[in-house]
């Protein structure tokens, strides 16, 4: 079963999936062994850099018993002008499920519709990120018991910040009410707000990240990533815009959950790492469970209802 | 009045939106190389539209499949079979679920941009009526002027 976009698994399924990733826990911190994936292999396709997506995956089924192949190294066939129809054509043939990176938009579809194999999007262009999204629920359920109904402010590069994209389609269909927190040159694309507001979910968009802090449950803050610019000069207009240090949060919920998908460049101050608000280190931690999870639900193998 | 004389087999395609006859040529993809003969009548009086262009195509019936790429431009176009100068078939348009094969995205970072990959061109119809359509792989929105440029 492929996972592409956030709408590829229902409400029920998503939670489904944080209920095994929780089962997990055990497993991903090595207390438990559990070989659940014993003799599968699973095809790491990173054709654009990453670290924690490709060591979490690579983690998830290692801990689980099966073998990982990571082929970063593809891109010396992309530069040969080799097709990602092909590439996949012999991915297909070595691994029995593959986790793609790729720096076009629509490429894990595309990567999907080639071959039979399960295909997992690890991130597409400035497209989607839902194993991302799958860990920053299951983040927010550990912080606040629960994904539903939350105030949730999402900062910083909407428009190719690819975690955003998927996490806002979760959130909404979960019942949060969504801030968007850019400056006007990286506002969320107007497809993703349409399908938003279409969800009934009450969105509004403003540029003033200080005045959404006290109302907030979560804020989610993103890189302004420079390798998206098509030009320096727009990356140096709004690099550094927002920053959140401690004193930005005397007003905050003592629950208020800060969240980050890494890495950070200035946008969350090292005087937060000790409060109660950070949880993007846990955060990162988490992608090996709910990846552990999603492994298994792609490959059809049960998660024992006890794991010891 | 009749602008142009009545074809003894082929295609009429009336009520056509002012203007977009050009549009409907290209989507089928009449360009002057092929030996049928075409009369094309535009911004021409209508009782029912105010004012419409005509594509007369002879000797040549147009498939459902080709008719319904009609959908995206002259989505109430009238479409009428001629055999020996009788309407022998009315035909509808339908805009189905997925256009496959007749545009490519116009996204410029699409993976399908890349034109050695082989596999099949896919826009889906998010709506019909305002008009939505998006790349199936890449999600990104394509409007029917920017479909029409970058036809198959």
């Amino acid at each position: 079963m492929d996972l592409i976009t956030m709408d590829d698994l229902t409400n029920d399924e998503s939670i489904s999936l944080l209920e095994d990733a929780m089962k997990l826990m055990p497993v991903a911190r090595g207390l438990t062994h559990l070989p659940l994936l014993e003799g599968k292999v699973l095809g790491n396709l990173f054709f654009e850099n990453s670290t924690r997506t490709r060591l979490s995956f690579e983690t998830a089924m290692k801990r689980l018993g099966g073998e990982v192949l990571n082929l970063s190294e593809v891109g010396s066939s992309v530069k040969k002008g080799e097709t990602l129809y092909d590439t996949m054509q012999m991915i297909e043939g070595y691994a029995d499920i593959a986790v793609i990176r790729h720096p076009r938009q629509g490429a894990a579809q595309y990567a999907a519709d080639a071959v039979e194999i399960p295909i997992l999007n690890a991130g597409d262009g400035a497209g989607n990120h839902p194993t991302q999204t799958l860990l920053d629920l299951f983040t927010i359920r550990q912080g606040h018991g629960t994904i539903e109904g939350l105030r949730v402010v999402l900062v910083g590069d909407l428009r190719y910040g690819r975690t955003v994209h998927s996490l806002s389609r979760a959130l909404s269909r979960f019942g949060a009410s969504l801030t968007l927190v850019s400056p006007e040159s990286l506002m969320m694309p107007q497809e993703i707000v349409r399908d938003l507001k279409s969800d009934g979910c009450d969105v509004s968009e403003t540029s003033d990240l200080i005045s959404t802090l006290p109302s907030a449950d979560v804020v989610y803050m993103t890189r302004i990533q420079r390798e998206r610019f098509p030009d320096e000069a727009e990356y140096e207009k709004v690099a550094g815009i927002y920053t959140l240090n401690s004193q930005d949060l005397t007003s905050s919920h003592s629950n208020m959950m800060i969240m980050h998908p890494l890495p950070r460049v200035n946008e969350i101050h090292a005087s937060i790492d000790s409060t109660s608000h950070a949880w993007y280190f846990k955060q990162a931690f988490n992608g090996v469970p709910t990846r552990m999870a999603l492994l298994c639900r792609s490959l059809g193998v049960q998660i024992p209802e006890v794991i010891n | 009045m009749r602008r142009v004389s009545a074809i003894c087999n082929g295609t009429v395609i009336d009520h056509i939106p002012e203007g977009r006859a050009v549009h409907v040529m290209r989507m089928l993809h009449i360009d002057g190389t092929h030996s049928n003969p075409i009369s094309l009548v535009m911004n021409v009086p209508s009782s029912k539209v105010g004012r419409k262009d005509v594509l007369k195509i002879e000797d040549r019936e147009l498939s459902q499949g080709e008719l319904d790429r009609l959908a995206l431009v002259a989505p109430s176009a009238s479409i009428a079979i001629i055999r020996n100068y009788r309407v022998a078939e009315k035909r509808q348009i339908e805009l189905g679920s997925e256009l496959i094969d007749i545009a490519r995205c116009s996204f410029f970072n699409c993976i399908t941009q890349n034109r050695n990959e082989p596999l099949p061109h896919r826009l889906k119809v998010i709506s019909s009526e305002p008009i939505e359509i998006r790349c199936a792989y890449c999600g990104m929105s394509q409007s029917v002027d920017e479909i029409v440029e970058s036809l198959v």
